[in-house]
């Protein structure tokens, strides 16, 4: 199952520059423990306690998923994930 | 229709369906023309709702200095409302910032004061603050804290609307200050509590998040999730394409905020179309496209053009 997660300008050390790599899993947690495998050290600056963290947004097909269900937002294939910190127009 | 003063002539806007852009007959799509309020935005209502309110609490009397940070449009509504109230002004804005709007904000006779670009407006914020510590007689109205922004869309905005089209089914405007969605959210949840509220973030260009911490955030302090039923990012090539097609298909010169929140309009009317249902969405169109001239995106050949010819130009 192939997702593809675009990747902030900030978290690119984590994937060779890349602006975008490819991820599966059921859940958006599935999702960031499979990068996790590949792009060590990237999951922590996501996910803190078992949650986002607070100024790290993140979209599933360009809606913020804190109002889907939050980490645990199912993914289907063929879906995209954005991963942006947060701006002036903010964010809880 | 007869007003007592150009001051008086903020609001009431017309609110046009549009025929071309809706999705079907029975998924309608409705465009708020708040360019349409005296300096040509949607910021005329908040400006002046927060400066006659500051009046009334006393924080603002004759020969007062207002300071406001701003990357345009309420900078330039505060002018205008400063200007014929006699009021001196200061603004706040990134240095690369339009053109236009250093323009209109120096023709309404305020003076700017700019901040660096890196950051954009999370750091002109911190300049004002700095500014207002400094200069403890000025007075910081503060459009993303002052509670009288959200409160001129719910006094005006969002009555406006119902009253329009009572069959209002979903509202839809652009995220920046959340003023406007706070306001009229609020206004349609007590009126009409199944409405949905959409919000539409600009999604900037790489070089915007490229100098921010994931640690670090600015969140509006008029911000409150819960009036929100969701919230979409929009990036920089869809709102170029739907101002676009706003203009092509349905004659609105709108500028490139409105095309994010035609974007998420038109999104959320295609969801409602493939689930069967009907709707009247409402979208703000927050001004026209003259402040955006210079970038060239109304006038490419292609759209393709014009996305990458606003590269790097956008949502400063």
């Amino acid at each position: 199952m192939a997702i593809e997660v675009r990747i902030p300008t900030i978290l690119r050390t984590y994937t060779d520059g890349e602006k975008a790599v490819e991820g599966s899993g059921a859940t958006l947690a599935e999702l960031f423990a499979d990068l996790e495998t590949r792009h060590t050290g990237i999951e922590a600056r996501i996910v803190d306690d078992g949650k986002l963290r607070r100024f790290v947004n993140v979209y599933l097909n360009d809606e913020d998923v804190r109002f889907l269900e939050g980490i645990e937002t199912k993914l289907s294939d063929g879906d995209s994930v954005t991963i942006l910190p947060a701006v002036a127009g903010g964010m809880v | 229709m007869r007003y007592d003063s150009p001051l008086a002539a903020v609001g009431n806007t017309p609110l046009v369906r549009l025929p071309r852009l809706s999705p079907s007959d029975d998924v309608r799509i409705w465009a708020k023309l708040e360019d349409r309020n005296p300096t040509g935005s949607v910021k005329d209502r908040p400006a002046l709702h927060m400066i006659e309110q500051a009046e009334k609490d006393g924080r603002l009397t004759p020969g007062c200095t207002i300071l406001e940070p701003t990357s345009g449009n309420t900078g330039i509504s505060l002018a205008m409302a400063a200007r014929l109230k006699g009021y001196r002004i200061v603004c706040v804005m990134p240095e690369n910032t339009s053109e236009e709007r250093r323009q209109l904000l120096a023709m309404w006779g305020a003076e700017i004061i700019s901040s660096p670009a890196a950051g954009g407006s999370n750091t002109a914020v911190r300049v004002a603050k700095e500014l207002a510590a400094e200069n403890p007689s000025w007075v910081m109205l503060y459009q993303y804290g002052n509670p009288h922004n959200a409160g001129a869309h719910y006094a005006t905005t969002g009555p406006e609307i119902l009253a329009d089209l009572p069959s209002i089914t979903h509202f839809v405007a652009g995220l920046g200050t959340t003023g406007t969605l706070m306001g009229v959210g609020r206004y349609l949840r007590e009126h009409k509590p199944d409405v949905k509220i959409v919000a539409a973030e600009p999604r900037y260009d790489d070089l915007v998040y490229g100098l921010r911490n994931l640690d670090e955030g600015f969140v509006p302090e008029l911000y409150d999730a819960s009036v929100l039923t969701t919230r979409f990012s929009v990036g920089s090539a869809d709102a170029v394409t739907r101002t676009r097609e706003l203009l092509q298909q349905e004659g609105i010169f709108a500028g490139v905020s409105t095309g994010a929140a035609l974007h998420a309009a038109i999104g959320v009317g295609n969801k409602a179309v493939k689930a069967g249902e009907s709707a009247d969405i409402a979208f703000v169109v927050a001004d026209g496209g003259w402040k955006y001239l210079s970038t060239g995106l109304y006038t490419a050949a292609t759209t393709e053009e014009a996305i990458a010819t606003v590269q790097g130009q956008l949502w400063a």
